[in-house]
C-alpha cells in the first residue's frame, strides 16, 4: 500500500510538471513564434475579430444580438418553450420591423457564446435597406461590400457561410471616410 | 449537400484512423514501440517498477485507485489554493471548498462537469496544472482499463492483466501527448489563443465599446479536452466560443478528435482477440446507436424552435437558439451528439435551448449507457459488459452456456456484468428523484415546465456517465449539487470500472473454449443486431419513465408556453 502510495504521489507530480507545466509553456513559445497573431487572440485597435461586438443605432451592420460581454460568455439556455424567449423574440422582431427591416432568424435569436462574431450573408443583406436610409451608401455598393466581406466555408466544406460582423463595418467605415 | 461531403470526409479519415490507430494501440500496449524508452524506462525506474511487469486484476485495481484519489487530493489542494499560487494575471481567489471537491472529482473521473465559468474562475495555473493535467491522466487511466479488460478476453489461463503504471504511462506519452503536441499548433493557427499574457483590454473607436478580453493557454487545452473525451471548456461558453472552436475547420477536428481513441479501440480489441471481425461487430452496433440517434436530433433541430416560430419568424435553416453562425444547425447537431456519445460533454451549441426532442437525442446517447462509441476507453469496456449481457440472453434463448470471443460466461461474469450495467441508472434515478422533491433542488432550475425536470435529469445523466454536458441553465454550485454531483461522477467511474476489472480477472483465468457447430457466432450482423437490441432495452426500461416527464412532455405540450 506504501509503495502504492508512493509511486502514485511520484507520478502525479511527474504528470503535473511535463503535463501541466512543460507542455502548455512550450506550445506557448512554439505559437507565438509559429502564429504570433492568433497566439494573442487576433487583435486589432477595434478588438478581436474573433469575439462579436455590440453594434447599437441604425448607421452599423448588427450581429447577432447577443450580450456581448466577453467575461461571461455562455447561451441564454432558455428552452424551446420559454415564455421568456418567445417575449425576447417578439420585441427583436418588432425593433427590426421599426428600422424598417425583414429580419433573419440569426437577427432574433442569440448564440450558444453570446460573443457570436458573425451573422449568415442573408443576415446583413436584409439590413441594407437601415444602412442606405442612414449613411446614403447605396443599396447595390452595400451589396457589393457584403459580398466581399463573405467568408467560407471553411476549405469549401467546413462550417457554414459568414461575415464577420467587426470586417464588414471597418470596410463600411472606410467607405464614408469616418 | 456540402453538409453531406463533410459527413463522407469525416467517416473517411475516422475509417482510416480506426485502422491504423488502431492497429498503433494494440502495438503500444503490447509493448512492441520502443521509441519513447529514454522517457518510460528512467521513470519507471524512478517508481521502482521492472519494464514488463504484471499485476492481478485486484493489484491492477487497487494501484488504478490509489493514484486516482492522490490525483483528486492533488487537483483539489491547486484549485483551493489557486489565490496564493503563481500564473494568475486575473487575480483570481481560491476556490471554494466545496466547488474544489465537485471539480477535482469531475476532472479525475474524466467527466469535467464544470459548477464554474472557466475564464473568470480558474487561474492559468489551475486551468493547465490543475485541469489539464488531468485531461491528459483520466483519459489514459480509461485507456489503461480498457486494455485491461481486452486483456482479459485475449489471454488465457493468465492471472495478471498488465500493469497499470505501464499501461497509464503509455497512454500519455505514445499516445495522447504526441497528438495534442501536433494539433495545439494547428489550432492556434486557425485562431485559438495560446499565451500567458492575461486579459486585453480593447476600445473600439467605431461603436464606442469597451471590452476586456479573456485569454490564456486556450489551444493547448482544448485539443487535450477533445481527445480525451473529456470536455471541460477553457471559457463558460465551452466549444461555442469563438476562442476555444474558432473556424468550421476546427469544429470538424474536434469532432474527429473525440471520436479517434473510442471509434479505433474496436479494431484494437479485434485484433487483440484474433479476430478483427469481432471489432467491426462492435463497431457496427456504435455506428448505428450513434447513426440512429444523430438523425433524429437533427431532425428536431431542423424543425426549428417553437418560440421563434410563434414570434412570427420561419427559416428554413431550423433552430438557431443557442447556436453559433459560423457553425448553423448541421455542425452544432453534429457535434453535440458526438459529444454527449463519447462522455465528451463539450458543447458548441447551448443545449438546453435544443428542441425537446433535439435535447432527448442528447440525452439519450448518454442513458445508452455512453457506449457509441463511448468515452475515451469507458465506452469500449462498457460494450463489452452489454456484449456479455447479449450473449447470456440470446444463451438463454436457445438454452446453452454462453460464449464471447472463445471465453464461457458464467456465473461470476454475469453477476458482475449486471452490476456494471446497473449502478448507473440507479444512481442517475435515485439522485434525480431526491433532487426534484427537495426545495433546494428545484430552486437550481431556470426553465419553467417540463424543462426544468429535464434540466436536473440531464444533470445527473451526464455526471453518472462521466460525460460532463449540462443543459446549462441549471444554477449548480451549490453545496447540495456539489456534493451529489461528486458522488454521481465517482460512483459512475469507479462503480463500473471495480466490477468490469474483476470481470476481467476471471475471464483471463479461463480456458480458451474451442469453436463447434453450436457455438453462437459474435463477429456476425445477427450479434450486432442483438447487441444494439439489449442496449436500447435496458436504455428504454430504465429511462423511459423519467424521459416521459421531461423532453417527451414538453414535445407534446403544443402552443403552451412556460
Amino acid at each position: 500500500m506504501l509503495t502504492q502510495i508512493r509511486r502514485s504521489v511520484v507520478l502525479a507530480l511527474f504528470f503535473a510538471i511535463i503535463l501541466g507545466l512543460a507542455y502548455p509553456l512550450v506550445e506557448t513559445g512554439l505559437a507565438n513564434v509559429l502564429f504570433p497573431a492568433q497566439a494573442k487572440g487576433s487583435l486589432t485597435p477595434y478588438g478581436s475579430t474573433e469575439i462579436g461586438q455590440h453594434w447599437s443605432g441604425d448607421r452599423w451592420f448588427h450581429g447577432r444580438p447577443d450580450v456581448d460581454n466577453d467575461t461571461e460568455t455562455g447561451g441564454t439556455n432558455l428552452g424551446p418553450r420559454s415564455k421568456q424567449l418567445l417575449d425576447n423574440t417578439k420585441a427583436l422582431v418588432a425593433f427590426w420591423h421599426a428600422q424598417g427591416v425583414d429580419p433573419t432568424q440569426e437577427l432574433v435569436t442569440t448564440s450558444g457564446s453570446e460573443i457570436d462574431p458573425d451573422i449568415s450573408q442573408k443576415s446583413a443583406l436584409v439590413q441594407i435597406p437601415m444602412i442606405q436610409r442612414s449613411t446614403g451608401v447605396s443599396a447595390n455598393r452595400l451589396r457589393q461590400l457584403i459580398e466581399t466581406q463573405t467568408t467560407g466555408p471553411g476549405y469549401g466544406i467546413f462550417g457554414d457561410r459568414t461575415v464577420n460582423v467587426l470586417n464588414l463595418n471597418r470596410a463600411l467605415a472606410k467607405i464614408e471616410g469616418r | 449537400m456540402r453538409f453531406a461531403i463533410e459527413v463522407i470526409v469525416l467517416l473517411v479519415v475516422l475509417g482510416l484512423i480506426w485502422r491504423y490507430l488502431g492497429s498503433y494501440l494494440t502495438a503500444v500496449f503490447m509493448g512492441r514501440v520502443h521509441f519513447l524508452d529514454w522517457i518510460e524506462l528512467p521513470l519507471l525506474g524512478l517508481l521502482g517498477i521492472q519494464p514488463g511487469a504484471e499485476q492481478s486484476w485486484r493489484r491492477y485495481l487497487r494501484s488504478l485507485l490509489v493514484f486516482s484519489f492522490v490525483s483528486l487530493v492533488l487537483t483539489y489542494l491547486l484549485l483551493a489554493l489557486q489565490g496564493h499560487l503563481p500564473l494568475n494575471p486575473e487575480h483570481l481567489g481560491d476556490v471554494t471548498p466545496s466547488l474544489a471537491f465537485n471539480t477535482a472529482v469531475s476532472f479525475v473521473t474524466n467527466t469535467d462537469w464544470q459548477n464554474y465559468a472557466g475564464g473568470t474562475t480558474m487561474s492559468y495555473l489551475s486551468q493547465m496544472v490543475a485541469l489539464a493535467t488531468q485531461n491528459f491522466v483520466s483519459a489514459a487511466v480509461g485507456l489503461a482499463v480498457a486494455i485491461a479488460v481486452i486483456r482479459g478476453f485475449a489471454r488465457k489461463r493468465s492471472n495478471t492483466l498488465g500493469n497499470f503504471w505501464i499501461d497509464t504511462i503509455r497512454g500519455v506519452f505514445y499516445v495522447l501527448l504526441p497528438v495534442s503536441i501536433v494539433m495545439t499548433l494547428v489550432f492556434v493557427w486557425q485562431g485559438a489563443p495560446q499565451t500567458l499574457l492575461g486579459p486585453a483590454h480593447i476600445h473600439d473607436v467605431l461603436n464606442g465599446v469597451h471590452q476586456t478580453i479573456l485569454r490564456g493557454p486556450v489551444a493547448s487545452q482544448e485539443v487535450i479536452k477533445q481527445l480525451g473525451t473529456n470536455g471541460g471548456g477553457f471559457f463558460n461558453a465551452n466549444s461555442a466560443h469563438p476562442f476555444e472552436n474558432p473556424t468550421g475547420f476546427t469544429n470538424f477536428l474536434e469532432i474527429v478528435l473525440l471520436l479517434c481513441v473510442p471509434v479505433a479501440l474496436t479494431y484494437t480489441f479485434g485484433k487483440m482477440v484474433g479476430n478483427i471481425k469481432e471489432g467491426v461487430a462492435v463497431l457496427m452496433a456504435m455506428i448505428i446507436l450513434f447513426a440512429g440517434t444523430f438523425a433524429f436530433t437533427l431532425a428536431a433541430e431542423k424543425g426549428g424552435n417553437p418560440a421563434v416560430r410563434a414570434a412570427g419568424i420561419t427559416s428554413i435553416r431550423g433552430n438557431m437558439v443557442g447556436k453559433e453562425s459560423r457553425f448553423g444547425v448541421d455542425n452544432s447537431v453534429l457535434f453535440n451528439v458526438a459529444s454527449t456519445q463519447t462522455s465528451t460533454g463539450s458543447v458548441n451549441s447551448s443545449a438546453d435551448s435544443y428542441t425537446p426532442i433535439g435535447g432527448l437525442g442528447m440525452l439519450a446517447g448518454m442513458m445508452y449507457g455512453e457506449v457509441s462509441p463511448g468515452g475515451i476507453g469507458s465506452g469500449m469496456y462498457t460494450i463489452l459488459i452489454f456484449a456479455i449481457l447479449t450473449v447470456f440472453i440470446a444463451g438463454l434463448m436457445v438454452g446453452r452456456t454462453p460464449e464471447y470471443v472463445r471465453k464461457k460466461i458464467q456465473k461470476t461474469e454475469i453477476i458482475w456484468a449486471s452490476i456494471g450495467v446497473l449502478v448507473m441508472p440507479i444512481t442517475v434515478l435515485v439522485l434525480t428523484a431526491i433532487t426534484v422533491a427537495l426545495p433546494d433542488g428545484r430552486a437550481a432550475i431556470l426553465n419553467h415546465g417540463p424543462h426544468g425536470f429535464s434540466e436536473i435529469l440531464y444533470a445527473f445523466t451526464s455526471q453518472g456517465n462521466n460525460n460532463g454536458s449540462a443543459f446549462a441553465g441549471i444554477s449548480s454550485n451549490t453545496g447540495y449539487f456539489n456534493i451529489t454531483g461528486a458522488i454521481a461522477m465517482l460512483i459512475g467511474r469507479f462503480g463500473v470500472i471495480i466490477p468490469v476489472l474483476a470481470l476481467a480477472g476471471s475471464l483471463a483465468a479461463k480456458e480458451e473454449v474451442p469453436v463447434t457447430a453450436g457455438t453462437f457466432l459474435t463477429a456476425t450482423p445477427m450479434f450486432t443486431g442483438l447487441l444494439v437490441g439489449v442496449i436500447l432495452l435496458i436504455g428504454a426500461l430504465n429511462f423511459f419513465p423519467a424521459v416521459a416527464l421531461g423532453p417527451i412532455a414538453e414535445a407534446v405540450s403544443h402552443g403552451r408556453f412556460f
